[in-house]
Parts: structure tokens; C-alpha cells; sequence
């Protein structure tokens, strides 16, 4: 192996320039001839029925080229979902919802333009006949007595119920225990908010019989296979589907959507291309949303303070549908997470699911670990207070002690390495927290409220073995593609399955492959987001593209040595099992000044006019990464905040993170993923959350101008260190960078609130986010009971 | 009803017909063809949209093209000369102020008239003058750093 000399170097993103000078290439910003728009007709109600849909009107307006509803798309079939479980009921959603409309923004006619302005004047005209019903949007009333039923074949709006780790051995440890803590969290509903909406373009050519669909996607290949297969009905090999530059997705823009689907199936019916572009309304409507959990978490302890039992029961809200992979958020994604970095005596774990009239909800930046974290390290601290102990001592009690290669969990997982201590230590030092707590005690006496809150989390990601997630119900493999192609004049395009929506792919998988091929990246070009390309590839999401893509890179790379060294000891006139490869050059082991250099053999593959006998011409490789494992990057956030007694207003002053992600490729790309993961968990904390009008079913948060997307002001600059523990997961050693942040910060926030409060005898907040307006209603009810 | 606009864009003369709702964001990208200012929101809160309005940082989407008629107008398309990135563009890159860069049209366009107002801004000054501009990747952190670091060279120039 070539010695490291790149990896693990903060080298400048290398397609930054595009995006410096407004050269990006968003699928918003594409143009073809014969162009038209699409504008979606929704439901502006929560819960109806469509009595009639009447487009003549609309039809004779200026500019119209055509106008769809549900029943026009004969022979297409429901949208899937991709994640299964026992006795999971899945009602159907269609692409245009013909006979109800189930939540705010259901689209139920498409109405395509010669302009945009053509179609939106034509849409206003379309005239749909609602029989408007009572709705529920509520999490915790859907299941309930006499809430309004949503799809036939789900009674009472149970989608599921589904269990893990030990009933009977946690109820005997409760039983037994002498402390005992119970509390409501209710994780509120969030809206990913990438700042480019979603957005396609469909173009059929009829004289090819082939599609083109560019869309705003984190997995283009998964789009096709899901949309093509199982809704269209139309061959896959005859689609291409390109996801060029994503203006991020967090989540969101994973899924299969209503509306790209409708756009491919239009553009044959009208013979031109399409595109349609969310507004960010319509991104508020119709984005899947995430988290929504309620959750009554129970923990029990000795009176040492060591975990005897954690017993967890949730409810989680999937919206009006099944997203594509909505089943195994709460579940799967979070049941499994309940573990933490803690020894437990016993865990069990109760999820049910459940339909509302909202948005459907499904992953969202760390999907399932957020909550599992936010309810594992929110309880930690109430433990701690329970035991009257420092959270940091009682932290420390339960952590479980460093390993290298294995610990299983009571909820299934096996974690790979971790070593727990170092991280909290590490922010400790940075905090000073002995000073901390002084000038804390200090400031209670003259009315100030500042608090810390800590964090030690775990996640799980570089999503995942094939094998274990389709045993538990995924109904996709989660290997990755990589494809390394030597040209003749020794230039190398690499096609990675990952996708890069901000992940700066084109440069960290550039300095694996210059590391390991020992050439100068600016001979590397890295091909994504496109299966006109691409070798079938899963997608990004879940932290997996340096771990899974980066490793079938690898893989491939390997692959070129060994036919490389082929070729070179063909020339040097050597056994191929004499021969190394190290800085570029293919040597005789012991003799490096016996050597060929690497564009040397890449000529020589290609024009093979003296070379070994029965040795394929080319230098092209491709290859598929199952991981065995998956991943278990962890670390320890701190955030200190200072309340104002008088406002309930909360100041961030400080923000701390040491995150441990395994090896890592380039610093200043893995900070950069911490610092947005920070800001997103701390909105969460803080600010953000969907509402519903419990009347209406109105979605009331729909606009930047209601939904608190942080802006700069309202947060800090973020003080980041790392420690760094391999995976042995995979040959990089690196396990995934992409929902640290978002993860860990959430409940570092509310700890630190909540430490403010604690003098006033305040040891949880039920709901987030801490908006001024809930930290003083608690104050005045603390100052009320004293 | 139609009605014709002339504006200079980066130095450029444009004209077209347009309807008088045209929104400026649109007549950008659709008409002069500069799809480099973004549109991120519709309600004007996310600034990915902001151009230079006769030196002025404006947001295109809160302006009907009719109503700019006879302006200059410069777009991120314009804020490099002669194949240099300008130094706000150069900081960006150096301090990996940006990941999607969806966003980041309208956040130099906005530091650029941050700076020329105030050429030394603080942390805070800096985070209160991209009120008007969302990023959902960065957590403004290395935004934050890029324009101090602007700030550093422009002043050195």
C-alpha cells in the first residue's frame, strides 16, 4: 500500500468552484427544448373525499397542454414501501389520489403548461368537489377513541406494533430496583428543509422509447428500480435517471415522491419533457417529515446508580402513508439504539405506528437515533438527579469499558470498537467543568440561570449488511458500487453508487483513490448521481458513503493492482507474486529500482502487444461492498446556555463536541458535517417543529416565515475535537461522519436547560422545543409551586 | 399583456418581453439564462435569491422584473473578473463555507455588501448581517469564518 499521504488531509473541495461562481447544475436550473411545466393540484383539506374533479374549465385556458387526474394513470400502481414488518398494514397511495385525499397537500391532478405561469392560472381553475371529513393529526389521539378512521385496512390507525429486547427480565429488574424514574418525551415533528425543493424533469423519447428523469435524488438508482418496477410498470433498463447537484437532502430527498413519478408517466402521454419544481410550501406539504414520537421512557437503577432496566414505550407518527422506508424509523432505526454507551441490565422496547392526516414521515438526518439518543441521554440525567448524582459521574459508572472488536448490545446490535471515556474527557478539559459548576453556583446566587447539558452518544450507520437488514424486513440489499476505470493515458474515472448532496464526494473519494493508486487527483474524476453511468448503486443516506462506497472503491482499486502487477511483471520479466505497489510504481520486491510506472501498465492494458499470456486486455474494474457490520461512530457534546429568568429566552454560549467517527479522510469536510449536524439539533432543541391545527388538520408551520429554521444569529461557533477509534468493520476504518451532530446535540441542549432550571427544582421538559415562550410558563409553574 | 424590459446584467444588455407578475428571480434565470441566483423559498426569508440591484443586496424574488427596468444588475456570475474568483469567493472556498452550495450565490452576494458597509465586521456583526440568508449544511460556522477571513484579505489588498 501506497504510504497515506492524502487521507486524513483537509484538502480543498474540489467542486466547489462550480458552486463558487453559479455554475452549478441543479436539475431546476436545466432547460430542453419543448419544455413544459407542471404545476400539482392538492388537497387544501386534512381528510376527503373527492366527490368530482372537474378540469374543462382549466382545459380552455391559454397555454394548456394537458391535464391529469388519478383516473387517467390506468395500470399504475401504488407508490411502495421498501421496509416491511410483521402484520404491517399498508394502505395504498397513489401517485394522484382520486377517491380521498388523506392529508393537507395531497396531489389529485397535474396540470401541465406551456409556461409555469400558464399551468398555475389553469390549476386555479381546476374545480374539485371535496366532501370534507373529520381528520387527526395528533399523535397521541389517532389510535384513540373515536378518532376518524383513515385507511380501511389499518384499524384503529395502527400501521403496527412491534417489540424488541426483554420483556420479563426488564420487568424484573424494575421490580426490584430501588430507584425508579418515569418521563413523557415527546419528540416533535420536524421538516428536513434542504434549501433546494425538490424538483424533476421527465423526458420520454418516443422514437427511442427511453426516459430521462432528472430529480432532486440521494439515490437515483433506487428512484428508477422503485418507480419503474413497482408503480409504472415500465422497464427499467429504458429509464436513466440523473441526479446532478442536490442542494441537500438530509433525509428527505431518498424517497420515492408522488411527483416525479407523475412527471415520468405524463412526459409519454404529451411527448415533451416536463419539469416541476416544488415551491416551499409545497416542500412543507409534501417533503416526508421526520421523528414525532411520543414516548413514555422508564429507567431503573441502583442505589449506586448503575442501569438495572430501560423500559420504552412509543408511539410514532407515520403520517397519511407509508414513505418508503417509514417502517423502520421507529423500529428498526431506533429500538436497536436504546442500548446507548451504557451497560444495562435489561431493555424493552414497545413501538406502535400509527396514520394521521399529515405528511408522511420518514427519515430525517440520524432517522429512529435522534429519538433513541434524545430518550437514552434526557433519562440519564434524570437518573442522575433521581440518584443525586453528578451526570457526569453517573455517565461514567455505566459506560461500557473500551473494546476493539465486538460488544453485544441487549437490542440486537453488535457494536464494532468504542472506547467511551476519552471523548467526555476530552470535553471536560475544553469546558473546564470544575470552573464550570463554580461559576454556576456563583451566578445562581445572583439570579443567573446558565446550565451545562451533556451528551454521550452512540448511532449506528454505514447502512448496512444485506443479510441482517433484509431479515428484519428491508426489501433492498445496502451493499454499495464502485467502479474504478483506468483510461490509457493513465487518468482514472471512478463511479461511486454514493451520491453527494454537500458530502464533497468528489474530493474525499479523490483522496482514496490518489492515496491508493499513488497518482496526483488531479487525474481522478468521481462519477455519481447518474444510472445512464453508474453501476447500480444504493445511494447516500445513513452515513454510509465513505464506509460502504468508499470501501467498493477500494476494493476496486485493488483489484487493478493485482491485474496491474500481472502486466508488470509480464514487462519486467518477473513472477507476478514477486511483484509490489507502492507511490505509483509496480516493483520487484526488494528491487524498486526494478519498476513500472502505473501509466505505463495502463497503456500497456490497452495496447497489449507484449503481455502475459491469457490476461484480458483492458484496466477496468468493478466492484460490490456488503459490510458485515454496520458502523458505530459515538462522542460527547456539551453545550452550556444561560436562561433569562424574566423572558425564558435561552443563549447558546458555548457548543462542544468530540466526536469519535472512526478514521478520518479529510478533517475540514468531517467538521463541516459536525458544525450542520450541531445546527439541526439544536434547532430541534430550540426552535423548530410542525404544527398541526388539531381542528382543521392545517399544517400551520407551511413557510420559512412559521417553521424556525435557525439563521446565524441564533447560534454560536462550535468548539470540535475528535478522538479516533477504526471500525474493523471495513479496510478504511472509517464509520461515518453525516448525523453525529444532529444526533448527539438535541439532547446536550435540553440537559443544559434543564441544569439551568434545576435550582428551581426542575428536572425535565416534556416537549420541545424550548421556545421562550415553554421555558417561561416552567419558570412561572417552579416559582408557583415553591 | 406584455410588456419589454432592458437591464444590464453583469455587464450585459438584456431585453425581453415579460409578463408585468415576472418575478426579477425568474427573469434571471429563465430569460437572461444565469441560473447561478437561486430560488429557495417563496415567502423571501432564505436569500439564496440576493443580487447586487444598482449596488444594492437585494432579494430578486421580492421584485417584479417590470419594476428594473434601466438597472444594473450583478449575479454570482459576475463576481469573478478575468477567471479570478473574487476574494469572497476565494474565502468560501478556502474555509469550506459552503457543502450543497445551493445557498451560496446568495450568501456572497449578501457578504459582499456586508463588507462593503462594514469592512471589519465582528462574529456577531457577521451572523446579524446573514439574517436574511439560510443554510441548512453548514450551521454557519465555516460561513462565519469565510467572511472574517474575506474580510482579512480584502483588507490586505
Amino acid at each position: 500500500m501506497a504510504t497515506a499521504k492524502l487521507i486524513g488531509a483537509s484538502i480543498k473541495r474540489r467542486e466547489d468552484p462550480r458552486f463558487l461562481t453559479g455554475k452549478g447544475n441543479y436539475t431546476d436550473d436545466l432547460k430542453l427544448a419543448g419544455m413544459t411545466y407542471a404545476i400539482f393540484v392538492r388537497s387544501p383539506h386534512a381528510n376527503a373525499k373527492i366527490v368530482a374533479i372537474d378540469t374543462a374549465k382549466a382545459r380552455q385556458q391559454p397555454g394548456v397542454v394537458a391535464i391529469f387526474t388519478g383516473k387517467d394513470m390506468v395500470g399504475v400502481n401504488s407508490l411502495p414501501c421498501g421496509w416491511l414488518l410483521p402484520e404491517l398494514k399498508i394502505p395504498p397511495h397513489m401517485p394522484l389520489a382520486s377517491d380521498a385525499a388523506r392529508c393537507v397537500g395531497d396531489p389529485v391532478a397535474i396540470v401541465i403548461g406551456e409556461s409555469l405561469e400558464a399551468a398555475r392560472d389553469a390549476a386555479e381553475l381546476v374545480a374539485v368537489d371535496w366532501q370534507v371529513l373529520p381528520s387527526v393529526t395528533n399523535t397521541e389521539k389517532a389510535a384513540g377513541p373515536g378518532a376518524v378512521q383513515i385507511h380501511e385496512v389499518a384499524p384503529n390507525n395502527v400501521a403496527f406494533n412491534w417489540e424488541i429486547g426483554d420483556a420479563a427480565a426488564t420487568d424484573a429488574a424494575f421490580k426490584s430496583a430501588p430507584i425508579v424514574t418515569k418521563k413523557r418525551i415527546v419528540n416533535q415533528r420536524l421538516v428536513a428543509n434542504a434549501i433546494e425543493p425538490r424538483a424533476c424533469v421527465a423526458r420520454y423519447e418516443a422514437a427511442t422509447g427511453e426516459w430521462t428523469l432528472w430529480v432532486t435524488s440521494q439515490n437515483p438508482h433506487v428512484h428508477r428500480l422503485l418507480m419503474c418496477a413497482f408503480v409504472l410498470g415500465i422497464p427499467e433498463h429504458k429509464v436513466r435517471v440523473i441526479a446532478p447537484d442536490v442542494g441537500g437532502g438530509f433525509g428527505s430527498k431518498i424517497f420515492l415522491y408522488n411527483e416525479e413519478t407523475v412527471c415520468t408517466w405524463a412526459t409519454r402521454e404529451i411527448k415533451r419533457p416536463i419539469r416541476w419544481t416544488a415551491e416551499r410550501t409545497e416542500s412543507f406539504q409534501t417533503d416526508a417529515h421526520g421523528r414525532d414520537h411520543i414516548t413514555d421512557a422508564e429507567m431503573a437503577l441502583s442505589k449506586e446508580g448503575k442501569i438495572l432496566g430501560f423500559r420504552v414505550t412509543t408511539t410514532a407518527n407515520l403520517g397519511a402513508y407509508l414513505s418508503t422506508f417509514a417502517p423502520a424509523v421507529p423500529t428498526y432505526l431506533y429500538g436497536t439504539l436504546l442500548n446507548g454507551v451504557y451497560e444495562m441490565g435489561a431493555i424493552h422496547c414497545k413501538v406502535s405506528g400509527v396514520f394521521t392526516n399529515t405528511t408522511p414521515v420518514d427519515a430525517y438526518r440520524g432517522a429512529g437515533r435522534p429519538e433513541a439518543c434524545y430518550a437514552i441521554e434526557r433519562m440519564i440525567d434524570v437518573a442522575a438527579a433521581a440518584c443525586k448524582m453528578d451526570p457526569i459521574e453517573l455517565r461514567r459508572k455505566n459506560f461500557i469499558p473500551k473494546f476493539d472488536n465486538g460488544y453485544q448490545t441487549k437490542v440486537a446490535l453488535t457494536y464494532d470498537s468504542g472506547d467511551y471515556g476519552p471523548p467526555l474527557d476530552k470535553v471536560l478539559a475544553m469546558l473546564d467543568y470544575k470552573k464550570f459548576r463554580a461559576e454556576q453556583a456563583a451566578g445562581r446566587t445572583q439570579g443567573k440561570l446558565i446550565g451545562v447539558g451533556f451528551s454521550t452518544y452512540i448511532e449506528a450507520c454505514s447502512i448496512a449488511p444485506s443479510k441482517v437488514v433484509g431479515s428484519l424486513g428491508a426489501q433492498a440489499g445496502l451493499w454499495e458500487s464502485g467502479k474504478v476505470q483506468v483510461q490509457p493515458t493513465g487518468g482514472v474515472t471512478v463511479f461511486t453508487g454514493s451520491h453527494s448532496h454537500g458530502q464533497g464526494h468528489e474530493t474525499t473519494m479523490a483522496q482514496i483513490v490518489a492515496d491508493h493508486l499513488g497518482i496526483p487527483m488531479d487525474t481522478i474524476d468521481i462519477v455519481h448521481g447518474d444510472t445512464g453511468r453508474v453501476p447500480f448503486g444504493m445511494g447516500t443516506y445513513g452515513s454510509r458513503s465513505a464506509s460502504v462506497g468508499g470501501t467498493a472503491i477500494l476494493m476496486s482499486i485493488n483489484k487493478i493492482k493485482e491485474k496491474g502487477k500481472k502486466i508488470a511483471a509480464h514487462l519486467l520479466e518477473a513472477s507476478p507474486n514477486d511483484m509490489d505497489f507502492a507511490d505509483g510504481k509496480f516493483f520487484v520486491k526488494g528491487s524498486p529500482e526494478k519498476n513500472v510506472p502505473f501509466g505505463q501498465v495502463a497503456l500497456t492494458a490497452y495496447v497489449p502487444h507484449n503481455y502475459p499470456e491469457g490476461l484480458e486486455p483492458g484496466l477496468e474494474e468493478t466492484s460490490f461492498y456488503d459490510p458485515s457490520n454496520f458502523c458505530f461512530p459515538f462522542g460527547a457534546h456539551a453545550c452550556v446556555v444561560e436562561v433569562d429568568p424574566d423572558t425564558g429566552h435561552v443563549t447558546i454560549l458555548r457548543y462542544i463536541a468530540v466526536d469519535d467517527v472512526g478514521n478520518v479522510i479529510n478533517p475540514m469536510i468531517v467538521d463541516g458535517m459536525v458544525h450542520g449536524g450541531i445546527a439541526q439539533g439544536v434547532a430541534q432543541a430550540l426552535w423548530e417543529g410542525a404544527v398541526y391545527d388539531d381542528a382543521s388538520g392545517q399544517l400551520v408551520t407551511g413557510s420559512f416565515m412559521d417553521y424556525a429554521l435557525p439563521r446565524a444569529e441564533m447560534l454560536t461557533s462550535y468548539e470540535t475535537d475528535r478522538t479516533e477509534t477504526p471500525t474493523p468493520v471495513n479496510p478504511l476504518g472509517v464509520k461515518g461522519a453525516g448525523e453525529t451532530g444532529t444526533i448527539a446535540s438535541t439532547p446536550a441542549v435540553v440537559n443544559a436547560v434543564v441544569d439551568a432550571l434545576a435550582g428551581m427544582g426542575v428536572d425535565h421538559i416534556e416537549a420541545m422545543p424550548l421556545t421562550s415562550e415553554r421555558v417561561w410558563k416552567i419558570i412561572q409553574a417552579a416559582k408557583a409551586k415553591k | 399583456m406584455k410588456t419589454t424590459v432592458s437591464m444590464t446584467i453583469n455587464g450585459a444588455k438584456q431585453s425581453h418581453e415579460v409578463e408585468p407578475r415576472l418575478l426579477l428571480v425568474h427573469y434571471i434565470r429563465e430569460l437572461a439564462g444565469l441560473t447561478g441566483t437561486h430560488v429557495g423559498c417563496d415567502t423571501s426569508q432564505c436569500g439564496a435569491c440576493t443580487i447586487h440591484l444598482n449596488g444594492q443586496a437585494v432579494k430578486s424574488c421580492t421584485l417584479l422584473a417590470v419594476q428594473c427596468d434601466g438597472a444594473q444588475i450583478k449575479t454570482i456570475e459576475g463576481m469573478a473578473t478575468d477567471g479570478n474568483l473574487h476574494p469572497i469567493q476565494n474565502a468560501f472556498w478556502e474555509k469550506h463555507g459552503l457543502q450543497c452550495g445551493f445557498c451560496t450565490p446568495g450568501m456572497i452576494m449578501s457578504a459582499a455588501q456586508l463588507l462593503e458597509r462594514n469592512p471589519k465586521p465582528t462574529e456577531q456583526e457577521i451572523r446579524h448581517g446573514l439574517d436574511g440568508n439560510l443554510c441548512r449544511c453548514t450551521g454557519y460556522h465555516n460561513i462565519v469564518k469565510a467572511i472574517q477571513y474575506a474580510a482579512e484579505t480584502m483588507a490586505a489588498r
